[in-house]
């Protein structure tokens, strides 16, 4: 067991080399690039641009669990209020898709400030059904405003988003890279924020919220300011998602959605990234691919979950990073420069 | 006289009736190490939240260089120069070290998400500078070996020097000890001595709880004793370790003084 932890270790060393990491994400950045010329068939590409839409959602709801420790079972109200906000605005009054991204943006950050102001009182269950409730209210909000989104009957004939006279089409692949680059973007920003004072403190929230405040942490802020990231970045996604679909109405963000975003966080590994890939390729890909299994396949599924539950609480790429904490060169060179006053004192050297 | 770094006076609190302080009076002059004893339940570490400002007093004044802190929020009170550990670990358990620390530079990192997400040079400046900081703590408490190892994973006596470099790492002025050799055996307790002296010896004035008579007789210039919510002595070590009111409250016997 002690070998087997030690040669892993040294593997996640191998792999994280700069060289090599550099060669892998490379490598994984060209065959993305390449997937349109795959020769897969349209339903295929329908459920790859699924799963990049799926790994952004996935990555909005990690900063709010994953770091912060806050549980949301209602992100699908988020991915509602920006498809909703991008599809009215595009198709109703005309807006270009990127713009409309502008007040998608702003709505959603509104509603997640909203959302996170009872998490400044409620923890765990309690903070997870107020949640609830929000992503069951906005689907009520969606039926009974009928003059602006058409209530039941859903809207249909959702346009594709369109730049410079280029149509952004499943056909041309155009929605197959802007996923992409969507996803991308996300997985970039939650990256700089780990390494920040910003997700250091969400993370303190999540460890110990007393000694987060002890430590000068305004909590209020950063809960709050976790909504709104994930609730903007579930926007985000959400206007991306309705284009792709064409049609959407309150069925389209059930609580089932909520629920599939939230396995996918914790089958991958909670707080990673790489977690959340892994677990949309398995979630999106897997009930497609057992269709054929009819209605076997929720019973593979839930065994899935089951036996992760049992044998991997921590996602399956959720295990520890043995890496050192990056320091960068010069900092280093400052460090382990000329000793300083502390070596002569003979106190420092009693670890 | 000059002006004490901090300067408690008269504060109460109870709760639901119970009188859990009582115009309790205390002054910590600059670069002191001031040792707040008695026994369980004699509401030393309600003395340190009302400090802290988890508890608000329900009378008396706190004045921290000056200026008045009581009634003012955890953060700002931090933010002013007073930092604490816990009695009971509380690190962040899932970071490692030299984040846990970093996370005490909290309030003094001036950049903001726009920054670190465009990696701008204000962010690698701070950055840069505040984890060298936090490596110069680091080293202050023997931990620097261990800065990329989960806090969680420490040993127990590395923990509470984590927690002591945490503290210091907001910047403080002033730090306050809730029993930081509780569970130690000799040899760390030794350790710890050598740090707290350490670490006053750069500066800091030293607030300390703590329950280990040798710990308290060794390190404290003035003691407080505390019993039953009420100031019942204050002084020099040995004088305060002599006190009959002392010896019945908290010791139940006589103590000796080593030497």
């Amino acid at each position: 067991m002690r070998d087997k932890k030690i040669s892993f270790n040294n593997l996640e060393k191998f792999l994280y080399q700069p060289s090599v990491f550099m060669i892998l994400t490379g490598a994984a950045l060209a065959v993305l690039l390449i997937v349109p010329w795959l020769g897969l068939n349209s339903y295929l590409m329908n459920i790859v641009v699924k799963v990049a839409i799926y790994i952004t959602l996935a990555l909005g709801l990690n900063i709010l669990v994953g770091y912060t420790g806050l549980v949301s079972l209602g992100q699908a109200g988020f991915v509602a209020v920006g498809a909703y906000a991008t599809t009215i605005l595009t198709k109703v009054y005309g807006w270009n898709f990127f713009t409309s991204l502008i007040v998608c943006v702003v709505l959603a950050a509104a509603v997640g400030i909203v959302i996170g102001l009872p998490s400044l009182r409620l923890t765990g269950t309690y903070l997870s059904i107020i949640t609830l409730g929000f992503g069951e209210i906005i689907r009520t909000v969606i039926i009974v405003w009928e003059p602006l989104t058409n209530g039941p009957m859903g809207i249909r004939g959702i346009p594709r988003p369109a730049l410079g006279g280029i149509t952004f089409t499943m056909a041309n692949s155009g929605m197959y890279y802007l996923s992409l680059l969507l996803m991308l973007l996300v997985m970039l920003f939650c990256r700089t924020l780990v390494r920040s004072k910003t997700g250091r403190a969400l993370r303190a929230v999540k460890g110990d919220e007393t000694a987060a405040v002890m430590m000068g942490i305004n909590v209020t802020y950063y809960k709050v300011l976790a909504f709104v990231l994930a609730a903007v970045i579930s926007a985000l996604a959400g206007s991306l998602y309705s284009t792709q679909l064409g049609y959407i109405d309150q069925n389209t963000f059930t609580f089932d959605m909520s629920t599939i975003i939230l396995s996918i966080v914790i089958l991958g590994g909670m707080g990673t990234l790489r977690g959340m890939v892994i677990g949309s390729i398995i979630l999106i890909l897997l009930p497609e691919l057992s269709r054929s299994l009819t209605d076997y396949r929720f019973v593979i599924y839930g065994l899935i979950l089951i036996l992760m539950m049992r044998f991997r609480p921590q996602g399956i790429l959720g295990w520890k990073s043995r890496l050192p904490y990056p320091i960068r060169k010069t900092v280093i060179e400052r460090i382990s420069g000329p000793q300083n006053q502390t070596a002569d004192d003979g106190e420092t050297n009693h670890a | 006289m000059r002006e004490p770094l901090l300067d408690i006076k008269d504060i109460s609190i109870s709760f639901g009736g119970i009188s859990a302080v009582e115009d309790v009076s205390l002054n910590i002059s600059k670069n002191e190490i001031v040792s707040l004893i008695g026994p369980n339940g004699a509401g030393k570490t309600t003395v340190f939240n009302i400090l802290t400002g988890v508890y608000l007093p329900d009378s008396g004044e706190i004045y921290f260089k000056g200026e008045r802190i009581d009634r003012k929020r955890p953060q700002t009170i931090v933010k002013k120069g007073i930092s604490r550990t816990f009695q009971n670990i509380r690190l962040f358990k899932d970071m490692q070290v030299i984040e846990n620390v970093l996370v005490g530079t909290h309030t003094r990192t001036h950049y903001s998400l726009f920054d670190s997400t465009f990696r701008t040079r204000k962010f690698r400046k701070e950055e840069d500078e505040k984890i060298y900081k936090a490596i110069e703590i680091l080293k202050i408490l023997g931990l620097e070996n261990k800065k990329d190892e989960y806090a969680g994973d420490l040993p127990y006596g590395d923990q509470r020097k984590a927690e002591i470099a945490r503290a210091i790492a907001t910047g403080a002025e002033l730090i306050l000890l809730d029993e930081p050799a509780a569970g130690m055996n000799p040899q760390e307790t030794d350790e710890l001595l050598n740090c707290i002296r350490y670490i006053r010896s750069l500066g800091y004035t030293i607030l300390l709880i703590e329950h280990d008579m040798r710990v308290v007789m060794n390190i404290s210039d003035r003691i407080y004793v505390l019993d039953d919510g009420k100031l019942i002595a204050e002084g020099l070590p040995e004088a305060v370790a002599n006190n009959p009111r002392v010896i019945k409250a908290y010791l139940g016997g006589e103590l000796h003084v080593g030497n």
